[in-house]
């Protein structure tokens, strides 16, 4: 609370020196002017005590991609021992370890930090404010999240090993079959449940009150409304979080019974209650998805985005409807006919607005003179290959259908394709669009494309099977498997190197942009809209410390 | 206060009422269960003798144990499955054993599947009501009477009672632990 009142003067403060500067630039024009414009601190106390939301954004995409290669490795692991049946390379506890820190890292530390990032750069520029609303909050919403991570991973170090429960830390697993070492898992979900949550704080202040005079609701950019969005289902669930884990941890460590059937709980009742928040936590990932794609396929197609207030209102609806349909991961528990049902129909619902939103990216497309520069490129492979997740999850929410698809590889599939060819590859598109923006530097292009066109085949040899093998019955989360598997799941471990390769040449890509390349222009691309492209490239230190002025 | 300020201690709010929403899920679960039967959990009160008997149906009840962290415990009923007729009163004997060379308290969490029927299934006398000293190597008859309720929806032909068998001895009195206890 502290650090919020503290915020909130402080932001007071700085719009009264705005005013002020403003003031004076008047009188004094411009040999003041650059001592207003004064650039970043030199150094680690640079990044240490930064308030600027150019800083902490660029921080938390950093962030983002170093968990994303350490998440990644993981992975490596994972389908290095799955190459071929049999145990070979680890020990089953260890798998398990890889499995459940992997899926936690990939959640929350790569594709959660790289939205909030995208949001801490993109935000202020897209509504023409001079910041964040609470740049000191934002500070530390970042500054906690390595902590988080350090204490997740360093957990696997220990003796008796890391979470090794699954992502989902399904009581009992994660309360009487769990080591010693699960109180560091839940302080490390409190931790980052409580960055999430200030983030989010902080998206919906900045939105709401630092618009630019004349940004009204209907004309913000989708990014920023699903951001909007996203930032209420964070505050709405994330708390539910840290409830749960709460209940983890005293059910471990002090004696309560909320998960243990002998103490009078319910193990089942684990499960409503991470769900409440998984289901929605789904979405938080996707959103700001949709939002990057809406934003990038109107500038390569060179037309308005088609059906812009459906989209907000698809938005708002997949909102509301995310909090309906949690029991659908449950078909198997035991529910009753009526709840099953209930569960079956509102999750085939929310493919209604999420079919409105593929059919106005294309629309969109539908003869606008396109061109196919590495952002579009990884957009409309977001299009389809998010598709094909979303209708594996159609499959997935027939109940009678998921009693056989439930806990098989067929559910890997359908998370992967929406996740990692939805949720991560907008964000590599949103990168891609924005990178020049941040840097000054048009990055390889030609080395762009490898990445695209390398991820693309590769993600595809890596998720596309799973779907067949997982038909066929193999179990998710096995270290070992049937002989029957063997010749698509080295099929799929080789896609997977290869995916887990080709991201490598991402970091070249990013790493030599920031370093130099061609100089860009403000409109890095000549049919973008937004007012971020009003401002120079690189975008400087600060921006719109005079509110721009919105065209009609 | 400043509407900046005002909408920052409104989300604050909301953050610690969705955090408090997390632990009234507790209750709101177990009442929503207790109406609808959702998770199979039998009432563990005394219920009141039947007056009427549908002689019109018969249902198979069948019983089954789960011995839980290899407590040292055997149960098992002297009789697998049984016919009743509803409303009519059945007797079910259960054989426990401590295999243990310590003096042990157990205590039985009975279950019902399909959930949807538990809220039939009325216990006269049950072993669960109580938890159980089990002296070393000592055995047990344990009674269960019950009955079920003559309303059972016709399309249940068959339904199981299941008994998990915790060993309670030195967590003491059962639902002595707070939290989701009744
Ligand atoms: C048309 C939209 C969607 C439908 C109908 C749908 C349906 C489902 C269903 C029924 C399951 C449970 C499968 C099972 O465990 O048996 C599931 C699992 C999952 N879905 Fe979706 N889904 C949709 C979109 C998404 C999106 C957009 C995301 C995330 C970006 C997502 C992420 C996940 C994840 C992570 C799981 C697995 C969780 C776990 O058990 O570890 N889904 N989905
Ligand atoms: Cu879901």
């Amino acid at each position: 609370m502290n650090s919020i009142t503290q915020d909130n003067e402080s932001t007071q403060e700085q719009l009264d020196q705005i005013k002020t500067q403003e003031g004076v630039s008047i009188t004094d024009h411009d040999d003041t002017h650059t001592e207003h414009h004064h650039g970043p601190e030199k150094g680690i106390k640079r990044w240490l005590y930064t308030t600027n939301h150019k800083d902490i954004g660029s921080m938390y995409l950093v962030f983002s991609l170093v968990m994303f290669l350490i998440g990644g490795s993981m992975a490596m692991v994972i389908r290095a021992e799955l190459f071929q049946p049999g145990l070979q390379l680890v020990d089953p506890h260890f798998f398990n370890q890889m499995t459940t820190v992997h899926g936690l890292i990939m959640v929350f530390g790569a594709v959660m930090p790289a939205f909030v990032g995208l949001a801490n750069w993109m935000v202020p520029l897209m509504i023409g404010a001079p910041d964040m609303a609470l740049p000191r909050m934002n500070n530390w919403s970042f500054w906690i999240l390595p902590f988080a991570f350090a204490i997740l991973l360093g957990s696997l170090f220990m003796e008796g090993g890391g979470p090794a429960f699954g992502w989902t830390f399904y009581a009992p697993l994660s309360t009487t079959y769990s080591n010693d070492n699960t109180a560091l898992f839940v302080f490390a979900i409190h931790i980052m449940g409580m960055s999430s949550i200030m983030g989010a704080i902080n998206v919906i202040v900045t939105i709401v009150n630092m618009r630019a005079p004349g940004m009204t609701w209907m004309k913000l950019p989708l990014f920023v409304w699903t951001w909007l969005i996203t930032a209420f289902l964070l505050i709405a669930v994330m708390p539910v979080l840290a409830g749960t884990v709460t209940m983890v941890l005293t059910d471990k460590y002090f004696g309560t019974s909320f998960f243990n059937a002998m103490g009078g709980g319910d193990p089942v009742m684990f499960q409503h209650i991470f769900w409440f928040f998984g289901h929605p936590e789904v979405y938080i990932m996707i959103l700001p998805a949709f939002g990057i794609v809406s934003s990038i396929i109107p500038a390569f197609s060179r037309k308005k985005l088609f059906g812009y207030a459906s989209m907000v209102y698809a938005t708002a609806s997949i909102a509301f409807l995310s909090f309906i349909v949690w029991a659908h991961h449950m078909f198997t528990t035991g529910m009753p006919l009526a709840g099953e049902l209930f569960f079956m129909y509102t999750t085939m619902l929310i493919s209604v607005p999420t079919g409105v939103k593929v059919f106005n990216w294309v629309a969109t497309m539908w003869r606008g003179s396109l061109s196919f520069e590495v952002p579009m490129l990884f957009a409309i492979a977001f299009v389809v290959l998010f598709t094909i997740g979303g209708f594996s999850g159609l499959m997935l929410a027939i109940t009678p259908a998921d009693f056989q698809y439930h806990d098989t590889y067929f559910v890997v599939a359908h998370f992967h394709y929406v996740l990692v060819t939805g949720a991560i590859f907008s964000i590599m598109a949103g990168v891609y669009y924005w990178l020049p923006k941040w840097t000054g530097n048009m990055f390889d292009i030609a080395l762009a494309k490898w990445h695209f066109w390398l991820s693309l085949v590769s993600v595809n040899v890596l998720f596309f099977p799973m779907h067949f093998v997982g038909l066929a019955g193999m179990p998710r989360r096995i270290p070992d498997y049937a002989l029957q598997f063997a010749d698509f799941n080295a099929i799929i471990s080789i896609g997977g190197f290869a995916f887990g390769l080709s991201q490598l040449l991402f970091v070249v890509v990013v790493y030599k942009c920031i370093k130099g390349g061609d100089k860009v222009p403000a409109k890095v691309w000549d049919a973008a809209e937004g007012l971020e492209w009003e401002v120079d490239s690189p975008a400087p230190y600060h921006t719109f410390e005079t509110p721009p002025k919105i065209k009609n | 206060m400043t509407s900046q300020g005002k909408l920052i201690r409104n989300l604050a709010f909301a953050c610690i009422g969705m955090f408090a929403f997390a632990f009234a899920l507790v209750p709101l679960y177990d009442v929503f269960c207790d109406i609808t039967g959702l998770n199979g959990k039998p009432s563990l009160e005394q219920a009141k003798v039947s007056e009427t008997i549908d002689t019109s149906r018969i249902v198979d009840v069948g019983f089954i144990t789960h011995i839980q962290n290899k407590a040292p415990f055997k149960v098992s009923a002297d009789q697998a499955v049984i016919s009743v007729q509803p409303g009519a009163m059945s007797k079910v004997v259960f054989k426990a054993k401590n295999i243990s060379s310590e003096n042990r308290m157990m205590q039985a969490v009975p279950s019902i599947s399909p959930g949807l029927a538990a809220k039939y299934m009325h216990k006269i006398e049950c072993f669960c009501f109580n938890q159980q000293a089990l002296a070393a190597g000592e055995e047990a008859d344990l009674a269960l009477m019950f009955y079920i309720d003559t309303a059972l929806p016709i399309e249940i032909e068959e339904l199981t009672l299941s008994y998990t068998v915790f060993d309670i001895t030195q967590s003491g009195q059962m639902g002595s632990s707070q939290g989701a206890s009744k």
